[in-house]
Order: C-alpha cells, then structure tokens, then sequence
C-alpha cells in the first residue's frame, strides 16, 4: 500500500478528511497505515535539493564531532547521559543519513527518524549556543520535520493539527463565528463588574490589535476576558479581528510550511485590512515564533518584519507597567518566594528576558523572586516544548523530560511559578500531576489583575 | 627532490590551499538565502554586523562564552592545540628562512624555545582530544575513522617537524616527511572538515546574525554564548 486513507503524503485540507482522521482513537489505524507507507525517495531528494543550503550543509560538513552539544541538550541530561541523546548524534543519524543516502531511505528508517524528531528534540535551540561551530540542531531538526512531513511520517496529532490550521485557521475547531460569538459573551459577563469594558471586534485604526491562541476561546474564554480587563483598565484603544485572531501554529511543529504561510498571512491580513499602529499577541511562546519572529520570511517580507510592529504580551504588560497605565497596589503584591519560567520560544528566540524580569519588578515583593539555574537564554526548555506535550505516543517520553524543570523548580524552593507561555504553562501543570510537588503555576493576567490598583471610576457602582 | 617540494610543489599548494578556501566562502556566502534560512541579512546589515562579531569574538576568547568556562579542561586542549598548530608555522625561524630566500619578506620569527614548547603543546594536546574521542561515550558514538584521519594529517607535520628538529634518525628523511605532510595537511584544507579553519567564521557569523537581528539584537537585548 503506498499511502494509506488516513496517513499519506497529503495535507488534511477538508473537514471531512479532519474528522475521519480524528474519528481514529489515537491514531491506531493512522500509525498502523504508517508501517505500509512508501517512501518517496525521488521526491524526498528533490525537496532536499531545492531547500537544503550552505548553512545546513556546512553545518554537517563541518561538525567537528567533538561532543560539546551534549550536555547543553536536557534531554540528554535527563535521560541518563546515554549517546543516542547527544544532539549531534541525533541530527546526523537521521537527517544526515537522508542526504548521504540521497533520499533513497526504507519507511522504517522514516518512522525511526519521526519517533528522533518528534521525541528526542524539542526545537528549543539551546544546543546552538554551545557548539563552537554555531551549529544549531533545533534549526535542523524543524527543516528535518519538514522533509518527514512532506512524506507523511508525522505524529497523528499533528497531523490533525495542522489540518485544524488548514481547514479551521486555527489549531482547533473555532470558527470565525464561535471566535465572535466568544467575544460578544465575555465582553457581557465582564462588563458587570467592570462597567465600560468591551470587546471591539474589527475596529479600524485601533492602537492596538490583540490576537491570541485558540484554545483560549475554545477552552479558557476567561482568558480572552482577562486581556479585556488589562486593555481596559490601562485605556487602551485595541481591537481583535474577527479574521485573522489565531496566532499559533502547529503546523510549525508539524513541519507543513506551506500551512505555516498561511496561517501568518491570515494574521498579516487582518493587519493590513484594520490598520491598527501596533499588535500584541497573548502569553503563548510558539505562537509568538511563528507570527512575529519566523512569520515575516514564510510570507516573504524582505525586512523580516511584521507589518507593524508586533510585541509580545509581557512587552506591553511591561510598558503599561512602566508608564503607569496600569497600577500595582502594594499591598498586594506577591510575597512568597516565586519564580519565573523563561519560555524558550521568545527568550531564547526574540531576547524577551529583560522585560519579563521587570514585570517581576512590579509585582513582586523585592527578595521574594528566585531565579532558575541556569536562566534566561540559557534556561531549559519547560519539557513539552515542539508538539512534545500533545502527542500521546510519546507521552512517556514527556514526561521523562518535564523532570528537568521539575529539578529546576524544586531547586528555587518555591511553591509558585510564572510561566507566561502556553505551552510552559501546560509542560509545568502536567509536571504537577505527574510527580505531585505541590507547586502552583500562573499566566501574568490573572495574577496582575489582582493586584491592580483600580481607579475608583472604573469599579462597579454599589447597588444598594 | 627537497627543491621540487619547496618550489613549484609549494607554490601550487599554496595556490590549491588558499585559492580553494576562497572559493569555500564564496560559494558559502552564495548559498545564503534569507526566505529559507530565516535571517534578513541586507535589510539589517548593522545589527547583523555586530551580532557576528559579538558571536566570533566570543568564540575566540578562552572565557568568551559559557561553553568555554564551564568546560575548562576542555577549553585549555582546545586552544592550546589551535593557538599550536596556526601560530608555529607561520612564525617559525626556519619558515621564515625560506620566506626570505624566496620573496624577500620576513614576518617577526619566534625564539627557538617557544616554538618547541608550542609545537609539543599542540601534539600533546591533539593526542589529548584524540584519547577524549575513545575515552567518552558521548564523543566516541560521534567520531568515525574520518575524524581520526584528519587529527593523523594536522598531527604529521609537526611530529615530523620535531623529529627532523631533534636529529633523531635520518634528517634529510624527516625533513622531507615533515615537507611532504604539510603540503598534504595545506591541501587538505579546503577539501575536508579541515576548511572549518574559514567556514568557522562562516558558520558563527551566520548564527551571530540570526541572534543580532531576529533572536534579540534588535530588542536591544544582546545574548550572551
């Protein structure tokens, strides 16, 4: 059987082939398809070809093997120090055996080079800034992902995932009308204890435009609500686009770069169709990535720039912050020894380490933050990190790679973590579940929001 | 023989070496593609400048970046080995000798003594980093006999050059191994893994101006290695 019903070589594109592919409970019959899949090596090689320049391949040519990279990867530390984790070692047996053998691989060195890709590297480029020679595994393993891709050898959630983007624009079933609709409602219940609040859906030339990530009006429409309080206390004068809202992207982590263009083009669009001055997105690291550090060159933006400037959520909590938009009381402000999750995706990726650390400064009592060690670009990866968290038949991976982080925060000795990043956020909440050590984990929105200091006019009039 | 070796054999090897290390980063500099490499090289050529220079000069300096100070064993064989093996003969006397003779310019030579400590600090060190290949796992699941071919070709002409130093045996037959084995390792260079003596500069560049420009230089938040 060259390809199979369910996985093929082909891109979920309808809502019919999405749901049949979820309809198989956990991607049984899709992973059975995956023993017969053939591999298309004309293809494959040709891809290579075409995609695979100097720096990828200098990098393999130049690899000193001199094993410095290994101890840089947590998942090499974490997993008992053995070889087949030394980040090096991973990328050459895998992708490095697909060139040399110029695509001409069997399907189950593919489905090898899947289970490597998908559950032994989490993107989180850390590797890059310990090898003398600049040589970046994670950037490697993404291109890897692309090629296994193309060939259909990609987790069953993923799949999925990026069929959600393809079909949905967004990483689950939210439609433009649930995403308006979820607005209209929040803005309702909200407004009752903070008169005034509102939602505004498709406002032309707006300060600012908010997008966020799926699951928040799927499964945390308190989410989309807390963003409406903070933009509302600090008086901005924001929109969300009923098009063009969702900011994730699996298919990154999928390795479908033709979806990742067109999810970042929908983002691109609602831009350029509201005109907003600047766009902030919620606290998601991935999503982050995609939209505004990877995004401009999978549209082809020759300055590598959004279409205006887009900050991520900390950067604008740290601005209202600092300009006094949005006011700390005191009082109430964190006094337990807490610490902070630096998410891989914008700290590593875009250097946000400095403004999270000033958010810290506000609504922290000084000497109760505990840094991480190590921290900033060199902390590690939350351990969920690159799709890790949501594919199921790696699960017992995962959780062998949360232990780093849960090492990290038993370490700081505090019971309260921020983590203002989704994916961190949910690395760090199954952590909890799995190894029970009792700590609490937060996003910055509902912690900020009750510590504000609130302007007497904008609290809600007693109805006595 | 010694005058074949030492004329035209060791102008067409400087000309093969040198000549092909150029081409190395030309076609290097050719294979950028910003869209796929995600890195907009022209549009911020300043950031990108100096988050390049910010990631070579780290690399360069024994405590520059983190990799080198929390690995100092490590760090100590690394350099002593490369400071070993480039700066020895370049500024050796007896180079410089031949240098003079034949196009009359000299570069400043070192005292004798120095010499013979850098020459036997880099074979001590290359015989160091070869044992780390068998001794650690970590580095053993990595080295193939490729890698032990390259450490044999940088290692010949100095061992060679040390037995023809100290008269041990034949020195017309030292002399000219140590002749032969270094035009082998200069010929060698812009064919093999051995081209990292450019492609090094490439490589860090490139990911100094991905962090310059994308990954933080532009926040105004430069990245410490």
């Amino acid at each position: 059987m060259p390809e199979g019903i369910l996985c093929n070589k082909t891109p979920i594109k309808t809502d019919e082939q999405l749901k049949l592919t979820l309809s198989d409970s956990r991607g049984t019959k899709y992973y059975a398809e995956m023993l017969e899949l053939e591999v298309d090596s004309d293809a494959l090689w040709a891809l290579i070809q075409k995609t695979m320049k100097s720096r990828t391949k200098t990098w393999f040519e130049i690899c000193a093997h001199c094993g410095l990279c290994a101890n840089s990867c947590f998942l090499y530390q974490v997993n008992g120090r053995i070889p087949q984790q030394v980040p090096s070692y991973k990328i050459q047996s895998t992708l490095g055996e697909i060139v040399k053998k110029k695509g001409k691989v069997t399907n189950e060195f593919m489905r090898h080079c899947m289970d490597v890709a998908w559950s032994q590297c989490t993107c989180c480029n850390r590797c890059g800034m310990y090898c003398p020679h600049g040589i970046d595994m994670g950037v490697m393993f993404g291109y890897l992902r692309g090629l296994l891709y193309s060939q259909g050898f990609v987790p069953w959630e993923l799949k999925i995932g990026s069929g959600m983007h393809r079909v949905y624009r967004a990483q689950m079933d939210v439609t433009t009308e649930d995403w308006v609709e979820t607005c209209e409602w929040m803005a309702e219940e909200t407004e009752e204890e903070w008169p005034g609040l509102e939602i505004p859906v498709d406002k032309q030339n707006a300060d600012i435009m908010y997008t966020c990530n799926a699951r928040e009006p799927k499964h945390y429409p308190e989410d989309v609500a807390e963003a409406a309080i903070l933009f509302h206390v600090a008086g901005e004068n924001w929109t969300v686009p009923s098009e063009g809202w969702e900011q994730t992207s699996l298919s990154m982590f999928a390795g479908d770069w033709e979806c990742c263009k067109d999810n970042v083009q929908n983002v691109y669009d609602a831009i350029e169709r509201l005109n907003p001055k600047r766009a902030t997105g919620t606290e998601c690291g991935h999503a982050h990535r995609a939209t505004v550090i990877e995004g401009p060159y999978w549209t082809g933006r020759p300055d590598g720039l959004p279409p205006v400037p887009y900050i991520h959520y900390v950067e604008w909590l740290a601005e209202a912050l600092r300009t006094g938009k949005l006011k700390i009381d005191p009082a109430k402000r964190i006094k337990e020894p807490v610490t902070l999750q630096d998410s891989c995706n914008y700290v590593r990726n875009q250097g946000l380490k400095d403004v999270t650390r000033e958010i810290i400064s506000y609504i922290v009592e000084p000497g109760y933050f505990v840094e991480m060690s190590p921290t900033k670009e060199h902390n590690y990866c939350c351990g969920g990190g690159g799709g890790f968290n949501g594919i199921g038949m790696y699960r017992e991976q995962r959780n062998v790679a949360l232990r780093t982080k849960m090492n990290q925060i038993i370490d700081t000795g505090c019971k309260l973590v921020i983590a203002p990043c989704h994916n961190c956020w949910d690395a760090i909440r199954d952590l909890e579940e799995e190894y029970e050590i009792g700590i609490r984990w937060s996003f910055l929105k509902p912690l900020i929001i009750g510590m504000l200091d609130v302007p007497e006019h904008m609290l809600p009039k007693d109805e006595e | 023989m010694y005058d074949f070796l030492t004329g035209p054999m060791l102008w067409l090897t400087f000309a093969v070496s040198f000549g092909g290390l150029l081409v190395r980063i030309v076609l290097y500099i050719k294979g950028l593609d910003q869209q796929l490499d995600r890195v907009a090289y022209r549009a911020h050529m300043g950031y990108g400048l100096k988050g390049a220079f910010n990631s070579i000069i780290s690399f360069l300096n024994p405590v520059g970046a983190r990799l080198w100070r929390i690995r100092p064993g490590f760090t100590l064989m690394f350099f002593v080995f490369h400071i070993g093996i480039v700066v020895t003969p370049i500024f050796l006397i007896a180079h410089n000798v031949m240098l003079q003779e034949n196009l009359g310019i000299s570069l400043p030579a070192l005292p004798t003594c120095v010499a013979d400590i850098l020459t036997w600090a880099a074979v001590v060190a290359g015989l160091l980093l070869t044992l780390r290949r068998v001794a650690f796992p970590e580095v053993r699941i990595l080295t193939t006999g490729y890698d032990y071919l390259m450490m044999v070709i940088t290692l010949a002409p100095f061992v060679t050059g040390l037995l023809a130093r100290y008269g041990i045996g034949d020195y017309q037959f030292w002399l000219t191994a140590h002749i032969i084995t270094g035009e082998i390792w200069l010929l060698s260079l812009p064919f093999t893994k051995l081209s990292h003596v450019v492609l090094f500069f490439m490589s860090r560049a490139q990911l100094g101006m991905d962090y310059g420009i994308k990954r933080g230089g532009m926040k105004g938040s430069s990245l410490s290695w």
